[in-house]
């Protein structure tokens, strides 16, 4: 009856190493209805595709999940079973992947592999299966689609298996697709291609998306919702307009100084960069974060510090406004 | 994959001849072969009949040339000990020799290969250890010793088994074991090595990702790609193995082409060990050479190559 | 910036290379396991003469087959007598010597032959590399047991004899691990930057690549060295090995054989030695390439 497809409240990641637990992820909240497309944000080692694989129930052993609630429509994550999981997967969630060169088994044909998802999921016939596999790959936008499924992965291009990849994800029509960086390991002619495909697959099918990316561009074309991540913490999050409109975390105003915006950056204009290196998370980690990099710091920095905001766009930072009042001050 | 095919049997061929023309020269090795062949007590009188008799006399290569050609006519020439000719000595010992390596590598898979892909599902779980246990302690396994012990545990001890001999299924339990433990080990390394690679990789977790359940994530996923080097290491340690089959046929009395050997080398019987070094090293190059075949049937970036 | 005592602005700093290699080294059982274990016995080859009780060539009919101390034997002979009454822990002490000289002089000499057909053909590639895998697959396709045993039954078994046949038998696997590792190394870019400020051929394969490749040599080294032992011993059992009256392992489980069904220490005893030496030399080959590299661990 709601259309709220994915809440997740407090989903908090460790990882155990030789020299003490690495927090890996801390405290992230996020919701996302149907058909909306949320997309998470950061550099690589924020904590962004293990939130993703958490929501997938795809980690790794050694890494303990805890969280508040994770509720995937009627279904409770933190209670699901394997067997649970497993009817979930490839069925009424998807994952497409970073790297379609090794993402693909290279023991069987696209079409054995495309078919797959919808034989385990659902009772239908070899010959079903096919059409339906047929069909994605048109959609995909492959030509020769009938022709494609005896062909092995290494006889395509990495845009085409990136194609394939999705047809993958879309064969059962999932209510969430999770993209983890879908085209980073592409060319830039192709990188176009395949979001805008994602974006008009997700509308058609009025799929939800959950797009991670270190890629604001991206964002900015894409998404309804932004989450930034910054060493495993949600920074800020916010609908995509107004966070671009008016960045209220520190970090994200030094994410997006990082990118060239058409009529404000200047020509020849040298683009921002954020001194420093991402703090190592293991042991004990309080407080934000960023202080270790960011130009407003203070002695209360290192305590903990609750989001604020309002409910729609909300930030964490000592500042009321996110020190945009001093950066002001500087530029003035 | 038919360029492939015909390349291999190229090389193949070109190393079986090389082969040929080492085994034949090794008669040459002591100086003289009739001298050799007629013992230290012969009178020059008698090493000139045999150099007669067997064409010691004639350049080497003219009967390299001769020997090479017979031996592609299945004529290996006659045993200087058993008078009868080596060929069908040899054929006669074989059966033995190859239940025992068939059986042998059989047992080194079905041990190795389940034992790899369970090591690797749970690294460093107590079944890894053992694993990693059986293996060291196969490497470093004498294993004429290692059937000796079996003979004084199984056949004196426990009475189980007969020590030797090779006239029912029973006598060959052990040599088995042996043989086979002799090759284990290399498998099971590069099956868990196999497995723990394809398990890291990114199309397991697409796999997963599917909802697929954890058998078919192993076994269709993950065994299919783990095992494709395991098939040629598999046909090399076939090879070694009936090579190596000489000391265990000694330690179990087993007649076959390895005691055969032992026994002509002994015996100074030149024309069968000659024989016999060919026969073996033409195992070896089928073995390998049918596993490359296979191993570009079964990987498909070389079946379509 | 905030002031310097913040936990989280702490810079990361490792321990060095070396400190990281010797602590891995350390925490390496079967490394330090089986390199005891070897060293144990070097010494006690190299102080048999002093260490052993007997002369372990002295026959004593009258006390054939004396049973060691722990099965009723008395402390005169601690591993009891053979059956000629031969002193069987002197024997095995000397039989240390033999084993380790064949394996350290047969991985010596086929280690120098591998090590220049795989560098060779790694380094200059083409019709070198060519010729040296042909050689490989014609070495491999020989059973390595047949021929070392008809040809030392050719020139008669003596410890030279075993030796060279040995060396020049097992240098297959020096040629291809050398080869594949040179072929690696010769790609990188250090290697093209010599020879682009034109550094001689073999100012190049002695400075830039013998260096890199060393890791991967000690531990082949190592791994032939215990597979000599073996295959030395098999031969000595074969009878077509050291011959007696050397105290050899091999030859001496042999010579225990016929006495087994009453006296099974016999053949224990010698096969029991040989088998701890090669699987400590394996632990130590295999804790080196676990040590050196440790990603590459299988």
């Amino acid at each position: 009856m709601s259309d709220m497809l994915l809440s997740v409240r407090n989903l908090t990641l460790d990882i155990p190493t030789g020299s003490g637990i690495l927090h890996a992820v801390r405290g992230i909240d996020f919701d996302l209805r149907r058909g909306e497309t949320l997309s998470i944000v950061g550099e690589s080692g924020s904590g962004k595709s293990l939130t993703s694989l958490a929501v997938m129930g795809l980690l790794g052993k050694s890494i303990k999940r805890s969280a508040d609630e994770i509720r995937f429509g009627d279904t409770d994550l933190l209670k699901a079973n394997n067997r649970v999981m497993r009817d979930l997967r490839g069925n009424r969630m998807a994952m497409i992947f970073q790297e379609p060169m090794t993402s693909l088994n290279p023991a069987y044909t696209i079409g054995d592999q495309l078919m797959e998802a919808l034989l385990l999921h659902r009772n239908v016939s070899r010959d079903k299966a096919r059409a339906r596999a047929v069909e994605l790959l048109e959609k995909v936008g492959i030509t020769a689609a009938a022709s494609r499924l005896s062909q092995y992965p290494h006889q395509l291009s990495g845009g085409l298996r990136q194609r394939v990849m999705i047809a993958m994800a879309l064969m059962c029509e999932p209510d969430l697709l999770i993209a983890d960086e879908p085209t980073t390991a592409l060319d830039v002619t192709i990188q176009a291609q395949i979001l805008r495909l994602l974006v008009d697959l997700t509308r058609e099918m009025n799929m939800a998306m959950i797009l991670i990316t270190h890629d604001l561009g991206v964002v900015a074309r894409v998404a309804d919702k932004v989450a930034v991540m910054y060493a495993g913490e949600l920074v800020e999050t916010g609908p995509a307009s107004e966070v671009f409109a008016t960045p209220s975390h520190p970090y994200t105003r030094g994410l997006l100084r990082c990118i060239p915006q058409p009529g404000k950056t200047a020509r020849g204009a040298r683009l921002g960069t954020i001194a420093g290196i991402v703090p190592s998370l293991v042991g004990e980690v309080t407080g934000c974060a960023f202080r270790t990099r960011c130009p407003h710091a203070q002695p209360s920095c290192r305590e903990a510090i609750p989001m604020r905001g309002t409910a729609g766009h909300a930030f964490r930072c000592v500042f009321a406004d996110g020190a945009l009042s001093e950066e002001k001050g500087v530029v003035a | 994959m038919f360029a492939f095919i015909l390349k291999r049997l190229g090389l193949a061929l070109l190393v079986a001849f090389t082969v040929s023309f080492i085994s034949f020269s090794l008669l040459f090795l002591s100086g003289d072969p009739a001298a050799a062949l007629a013992g230290e007590t012969a009178s020059g009188e008698d090493v000139e009949a045999l150099r007669r008799l067997y064409g010691f006399d004639r350049p080497m290569m003219v009967q390299y040339g001769d020997w090479l050609f017979s031996a592609l006519r299945g004529d290996f020439g006659e045993s200087y000990y058993f008078k009868l000719p080596v060929a069908s000595l040899i054929a006669e010992r074989l059966q033995v020799t190859m239940t025992l390596g068939v059986c042998g590598i059989l047992f080194a898979l079905a041990t190795a290969v389940p034992l790899g892909v369970a090591a690797a599902i749970r690294p460093n779980s107590l079944i890894d250890r053992v694993a990693l246990f059986l293996s060291v302690a196969g490497q470093a396994m004498p294993s004429f010793w290692f059937g000796l012990i079996l003979i004084v545990v199984f056949a004196i001890q426990l009475g189980w088994l007969p020590p030797s001999g090779a006239s029912s299924w029973r006598h060959f339990i052990m040599p088995t074991i042996v043989l086979g433990y002799y090759a284990m080990p290399a498998i099971m390394r590069l099956t868990r090595a196999g497995m723990l690679d394809v398990l890291n990789s990114d199309y397991i977790r697409t796999a997963r990702a599917k909802g697929s359940g954890e058998m078919r994530v192993l076994f269709k996923h993950a065994l299919r790609n783990a095992i494709i080097p395991v098939v040629s290491l598999a046909a090399v340690q076939m090879g070694f193995m009936l090579g190596g089959s000489i000391v265990v046929e000694s330690v179990f009395a087993l007649h076959g082409a390895g005691y055969l050997a032992w026994e002509s080398i002994a015996r100074n019987d030149l024309p069968t060990v000659q024989a016999l070094i060919l026969v073996f090293s033409m195992f070896y190059i089928v073995f390998t050479f049918l596993a490359d075949v296979l191993n570009a049937w079964l990987d498909p970036r070389m079946r379509s190559a | 910036m905030t002031d310097i005592a913040d936990p989280l602005s702490a810079e990361i700093q490792g321990p060095s290379p070396r400190q990281m290699l010797k602590s891995r080294a350390l925490s390496h059982k079967g490394l330090i396991f089986g390199l005891s274990v070897v060293l144990l016995l070097v010494v006690v080859a190299l102080f048999a003469p002093l260490l052993a009780p007997h002369d372990p060539y002295a026959q004593s009919l009258m006390n054939r087959m004396v049973p060691p101390v722990f099965m009723g034997g008395t402390w005169e002979h601690p591993l009891g007598t053979d059956h000629l009454g031969r002193d069987y822990l002197s024997r095995l002490l000397y039989g240390a010597r033999v084993s380790l000289m064949i394996g350290a002089i047969a991985a010596l000499i086929s280690g120098v032959i591998g090590t220049a057909m795989g560098v060779a053909a790694g380094y200059f590639g083409g019709k070198v590399d060519a010729v040296v895998t042909f050689l490989i697959n014609v070495r491999l396709a020989m059973p390595v047991v047949l021929v070392a045993l008809a040809v030392v039954a050719i020139l008669g078994g003596s410890l030279t004899v075993v030796i060279c046949v040995l060396g020049l038998l097992l240098w297959d696997r020096f040629a291809v691990v050398m080869r594949a590792s040179t072929l690696q190394i010769s790609r990188r870019d250090y290697v093209a930057a010599a020879q682009v400020i034109g550094a001689s051929t073999p100012r190049i394969l002695l400075t830039e690549i013998m260096p890199n490749v060393f890791n991967n040599l000690i531990v082949i080294v190592t791994l032939e060295m215990a597979h000599a032992i073996l295959l030395e011993a098999a031969l000595s059992f074969l009878g077509l090995g050291v011959q007696p009256p050397t105290p050899s392992w091999g030859l001496m489980v042999s010579e225990g054989k016929n006495m087994m069904l009453f006296e099974p220490w016999l053949v224990l005893i010698p096969g029991a030695v040989l088998f701890v030496l090669v699987l400590a030399i394996n632990l130590m080959g295999d804790g080196l390439r676990d040590v050196t590299a440790p990603e590459g661990r299988s």
